[in-house]
């Protein structure tokens, strides 16, 4: 049987806990017991591998893949950045899907019933492979907060969902990507339930003016980092 | 370099991941192996369903071959099995995949490796699908190094055999049922 690389485990300094009771659906929805130790084998070190053809070449352009009437309202932007591994290794030909509320904070989603309108022509969906050197790159509109039921005048600060795959099942990641400066982040449950402060400030994608496009849109800059393959003392 | 914290996927997780052709049909017309099907529950601490989570599931072929390039064997893994699937729980917590019962490798059991995400879980969880009727799990080390009172939390149990067998792998995130989580070392 061939020697396997192993990969280093979730790094519980860095990622929420389970239970984080100020976020109150996690007090029913945490794993009460200890993760049981499992040794790693090839079918955590294996994972889906998907290829261009799985991909239109619109599903990064969420301003444009489910236009109806026109163009969808709200400040257009453009979100990029590498996925990593925790090694500083660009990780290519990785799925990465992104879901979002639309500029005035609401989802195409039946259960979504805040008081804001639906734009006809912005879904909130779009996905892609990272390039050769790891890179993502979307075209999306900026989106709006929105209230929500967690306690009284409750608000999510502004995000986009990242689900993320890597080489193998271990690195999968699904996350949110948050906008500096945003005055409803030091009030938000889910962001605060990741104890560490620099790891907190790691999900605020930075405006980057290199990246911005004249006449056209800003850009983000959000980098995704993923456990790595171990260090061995050989190395 | 640091890794990038996890988040809940929120209630809205369809927006973004459900799309396309049914991701919980793996199965091609040629893909080789025991039809099967695999539904359950996920219930939360109270024993309520969880109508907005999503199980993701990994396994590798008839043979116990992964496609994937990392499976030394990965040049005999059945082209017309991916071996990724995906579904939604619907207004009763229930999933279900359509695929073929895997193959047992490197003298473990077969199974089925999967992901468990939902609004109220900041991180997913990772566990696995046994099944009851395959006598190598009397030595399968992974379930030997479970603690026997919640090992059968990782068996999937038949409800239907048959051309066409249903097994049942209710799925409880917390409480007196919990299943059984891993932390892949």
């Amino acid at each position: 049987m061939t020697k396997l690389v192993t990969y280093n485990p979730l790094d519980w300094a860095r990622h929420p806990p389970y239970l984080h009771p100020p976020y109150k659906s996690t007090v029913k929805r945490s794993p009460s017991r200890p993760l049981v130790p499992l040794v790693q084998t090839l079918s955590e070190l294996t994972g889906p591998v998907y290829g261009e053809n799985e991909i239109h070449p619109l599903d990064n352009d969420l301003t444009k893949n489910s236009m109806k009437t026109g163009e969808p309202i709200g400040e257009r932007i453009i979100v990029t950045g590498k996925l990593l591994d925790d090694r500083g290794k660009p990780i290519p030909n990785a799925l990465i899907e992104i879901w979002q509320a639309n500029a005035c904070g609401r989802y195409m989603h039946k259960v979504d019933q805040h008081d804001a309108p639906l734009d006809p022509n912005f879904h909130g969906a779009g996905r892609m492979l990272t390039d050769k050197n790891g890179v993502y790159r979307f075209t999306t509109i900026r989106p709006g907060a929105y209230p929500w039921g967690n306690h009284s005048n409750a608000w999510r600060p502004a995000h986009i969902h990242f689900s993320v795959f890597g080489v193998n099942f271990l690195q999968r990641l699904v996350t949110q990507m948050y906008f500096p400066g945003d005055p409803l982040l030091p009030l938000d449950p889910i962001y605060n339930g990741i104890p560490d402060e620099d790891a907190r400030n790691q999900l605020i994608s930075v405006y980057d003016h290199d990246v911005t496009q004249p006449e056209w849109a800003l850009g983000f800059r959000f980098n995704i980092v993923v456990c790595g393959p171990r260090q061995t003392p050989f190395e | 370099m640091k890794q990038t914290a996890s988040q809940t996927v929120g209630p809205y997780l369809r927006i973004g991941l459900i799309y396309g052709e049914p991701q919980n049909d793996l199965l091609q017309a040629q893909t080789i192996g025991e039809r099967i099907k695999i539904v359950g529950v996920v219930y939360d601490g109270d024993g309520q369903p969880i109508t907005d989570a999503m199980v993701e599931i990994w396994q590798p072929d008839a043979n116990g071959i992964y496609n994937h390039p990392s499976d030394p064997l990965n040049e005999q893994a059945d082209p017309h099995f991916r071996g990724f699937g995906r579904s939604e729980t619907r207004n009763a917590g229930t999933y279900e995949f359509k695929t073929i019962k895997p193959g047992g490798r490197d003298g473990q059991a077969p199974y089925i490796n999967v992901n468990v995400f939902s609004r109220g879980m900041l991180v997913h969880t990772l566990t696995r699908i046994y099944f009851e009727d395959e006598p190598a799990n009397a030595d399968d080390p992974v379930l030997n190094g479970v603690d026997s009172s919640r090992r059968h939390t990782l068996i999937a149990v038949p409800e239907q055999a048959g051309n066409s067998p249903i097994y049942r792998f209710d799925i409880h995130i917390q409480g007196d049922q919990e299943t059984v989580f891993f932390s892949p070392e």
